[in-house]
Formats: structure tokens, C-alpha cells, sequence
């Protein structure tokens, strides 16, 4: 299936990208994680969350939308 | 009195509205980018009662985004430089400056004093803080955070809703996360953000509309486009911490401090460490300084005086964060980490002298 990511913060640098189409074999949000690993191992330093369809969702939860998006803690002010 | 007639003339608002504007009582922590508009509008609004916390003092490098702030304040303490600029725009509401740190061991009885707190601050460790001792203190906080060109902002605890922690559980490890210092920030940006919370504030106090709680509000200022984001309870994470609520001020554990090269060289009686590697440039003369590199930091770990505050620092500033977070988790706490590092202790140093 074709999911729609989009990075907010520093993951939009780290990735290189706002947003990306990640064709996926598997049909749950580790399994997005894991490719995006794969895919930019920076990744995996970095402290985020999954929001799926417009909420935030857990690893285990299944992929019932194409719309995702990962976002990182801000710190400044 | 004319001042509030645009409030009264709403009929949302009407008198009865101003008159709980001029009873609320709210806190806002830091009087930074975030928090010099905050503190603007809720003082051109008319809330009664204002506390600002803030232990920096005024930089030029402020000036781009902190708009309470001029060349005629550099060098004065944030809170109460703040406070004599509200005082002008509004001399009717009381405004409490506190020219500290917000900490494990006064953050408790700061935000019981008031209603709502607003988090203006700079740094993760502050807002885990500020997080927890709101949900222990009931008022709920009004948060926000920014990166480059992007803001986040919500309302945490506030009746049933979530808390920061429900969002993100844990404080990242320390130095993963950058502040405005490190990758900069669009003036402008702090001030849209600043400008929002001080609303989230409004509808509070005002009971009107619909509080950002329960969702995180994520705006992108070059592409002009807003998102939000729902965000569930978790009951696991908000008990963690109420459970923590009567050992919070002695056994604080994810506090780690920063300070800026002036405060630190301000402090008396502390001991200096410099953690970089043996024979690192530039040399701070003048001051006791013990060098500990950060490879031996731990078996050193007993040459820390524990009676005294320790002001730690390497080159930039990255490294002793991490040196800050490391002691503490040895339980060895009063250890701050010098913004900046060695270059700007030098540059601030050369400057007084």
C-alpha cells in the first residue's frame, strides 16, 4: 500500500523532505518505522510520535489511513 | 475607564468578562520569544494578577524576536526589565517578577499561586517541569514550542484532558533536541505562537470557545499552513506523576540546568569545572577552575564538591548538557551547564573587564 508521510521539524531535515509517498509491504505503523529506519538510520536517535489520520497512534496499531505524519518533541521558545 | 471599552463592547465579553480578566491570576514562565508577546497581551488585556520567571538577563541577540525589550534594558534581569515595560502599557494589574529559575524546589508553590501557567521557556527540561507541577497543582498550562519556522501549541491539564507527557513521555535524551540557540528561529514565528497562547489564555479565563486541549495545534509559517492533531490520556503517565507529588521538590529526577555565560559568571561560591580535553583553547583566567575531561567525568565523580553549586562547561555548550545530565543521574544535583561553552564565557569576561 502507498502511505503519505510528512515530517514536521527537524525530521523534514533529517529525511529531506516535508512530506514523501512510502510504498509498504506490511500493513502496521512498525512496520512504517521500520522501512524509515532502513531508509534514513538518523531516524532512529531521534525522539517522535505517529499520527495517523489526524491522531496520534501507537507502533502496534494498524494502517487504516494514508495519511501519516511524524512529529518531534520542539524545544525552543 | 476607555481602557477596556473594544473588551466591553464585545458581547461575548460584555463587563462581566473584564471583570474575570482582572481576577485571573496567571504565570508565565520565561519572557522570551514566546513569552515577551504573551506577557504584552495579557497585560494590554487586563489580567489582574501576572508572574514572570525568568533568570536571564537581556542580550542583544534577544532583540530580533523579544519585543519588550531594548537597548536601553541590555544587561537587566528579563522578569523585571519586563515588568517596567508592562507597568507602562498597564499600571492598573499587579505584576510579580521573579528573577530565578523555575525548580523542583519552588515550582510547586509558584504555580499554586496562580490560576494558569504559560510555558515561554527554551529548553525540555523546563517544560517536563512545568508539566508536572501543573497537573500536581491543578492550573492547567498553556504550551508552546518552536523550531526554525514551525510551532507547536496546546492547552495541557486542564480538567480531563492530556497532559505534555501523554504526548511525549519521556524527555529525550539531552542534546537531541535543538533550542533556538543552536538552529535559530524566525523572529516573527515566536511572536504568531506567543500571540496564540496568549488566546488559549483569554478563552480559559473567559470560558469561551473551545480550549486547545486534547489536541496539538502544529503551524508552518513559510508554507502558511495549520494541522491539528488529537492527542488521548493516558492515565498510566498522569499517575506516574501525581504519585511522585510528595518527594517532587527533593527527588526531582529529569532537571537538568543551563545558564547563560553572564549569570554564571555572576554566581559566587560555586566550583568550576571545564570538561573539554586537557590543553583545549581558550584558557579562562582568573577563575578556580577545575578541569575534569568528560571521558572521566565518572571516576572523577567524587572531586565535585556537592555542598557547592557547579558551573560546567566545554566548548559549545553541547557536551556539558550532556556532562549536567550524567552527574544527575549520579544524584549529584545544583549543576548547570554554561550556554555557549568556553566562547562565550570569554567573550562575557572580556566585556567586564
Amino acid at each position: 500500500m502507498d502511505v503519505n508521510v510528512r515530517y514536521f521539524g527537524m525530521l523534514a531535515a533529517l529525511t529531506r523532505c516535508g512530506e514523501e509517498t512510502v510504498s509498504l509491504s506490511g500493513d502496521r505503523v512498525s512496520e512504517l518505522l521500520a522501512l524509515l529506519f532502513k531508509k534514513y538510520p538518523p531516524l532512529k536517535q531521534v525522539d517522535f510520535q505517529v499520527a495517523q489520520n489526524g491522531e496520534i497512534t501507537t507502533e502496534e496499531a494498524l494502517i487504516n489511513h494514508c495519511d501519516l505524519a511524524l512529529l518531534p518533541p520542539f524545544a525552543g521558545g | 475607564m476607555s481602557r477596556y471599552i473594544r473588551h466591553i463592547a464585545l458581547r461575548e465579553l460584555g463587563r462581566e468578562g473584564q471583570d474575570k480578566l482582572a481576577c485571573a491570576r496567571v504565570l508565565v514562565v520565561g519572557a522570551g520569544g514566546l513569552g515577551c508577546p504573551v506577557l504584552q497581551y495579557l497585560t494590554a488585556a487586563g489580567i489582574g494578577t501576572l508572574g514572570i520567571v525568568d533568570p536571564d538577563i537581556v542580550e542583544e541577540s534577544n532583540l530580533q524576536r523579544q519585543i519588550l525589550f531594548g537597548t536601553a534594558t541590555l544587561g537587566q534581569n528579563k522578569a523585571l526589565a519586563a515588568r517596567a515595560r508592562l507597568l507602562d502599557l498597564n499600571p492598573d494589574i499587579d505584576i510579580k517578577a521573579y528573577p530565578e529559575w523555575l525548580t523542583p524546589r519552588n515550582a510547586l508553590a509558584r504555580c499554586s499561586d496562580y490560576d494558569i501557567v504559560v510555558d515561554g521557556t527554551d529548553d525540555l527540561a523546563s517544560r517536563y517541569l512545568i508539566n508536572d507541577a501543573s497537573l500536581i497543582t491543578g492550573a492547567p498550562w498553556v504550551y508552546a514550542a518552536v523550531y526554525k519556522f514551525e510551532g507547536q501549541l496546546s492547552v495541557f491539564n486542564y480538567r480531563d484532558g492530556p497532559s505534555y507527557r501523554c504526548l511525549f513521555p519521556t524527555p529525550p535524551r539531552v542534546g537531541t533536541v535543538p533550542d533556538c540557540s543552536e538552529v535559530g528561529v524566525l523572529g516573527v514565528l515566536t511572536g504568531l505562537i506567543g500571540a496564540m497562547q496568549a488566546n488559549e489564555v483569554l478563552k480559559l479565563v473567559l470560558e469561551l470557545g473551545d480550549v486547545l486541549s486534547g489536541k496539538v495545534w502544529l503551524y508552518n509559517a513559510l508554507s502558511a499552513e495549520s494541522t491539528s492533531v488529537v492527542l488521548h490520556r493516558s492515565e498510566s503517565e498522569i499517575n506516574r506523576v501525581l504519585a511522585a507529588k510528595d518527594t517532587f521538590a527533593h527527588n526531582y529526577p529529569e532537571l537538568y540546568g543551563e545558564i547563560s555565560a553572564e549569570v554564571a559568571l555572576r554566581k559566587r561560591d560555586v566550583q568550576w569545572i571545564d570538561i573539554r580535553e586537557m590543553g583545549a583553547q581558550p584558557e579562562l583566567k582568573g577563575l578556580a577552575i577545575k578541569r575534569i575531561p568528560f571521558s572521566r567525568l565518572t571516576q572523577q565523580i567524587e572531586d565535585l564538591d556537592p555542598r557547592r553549586e557547579k558551573i560546567i562547561f566545554c566548548q559549545t555548550g553541547l557536551r556539558s548538557k550532556r556532562a549536567v545530565a550524567l552527574l544527575q543521574s549520579y544524584a549529584l544535583g545544583d549543576c548547570y551547564s554554561v550556554k555557549g561553552g568556553a566562547a562565550a564565557l570569554l567573550a562575557r569576561k572580556n566585556k567586564r573587564e
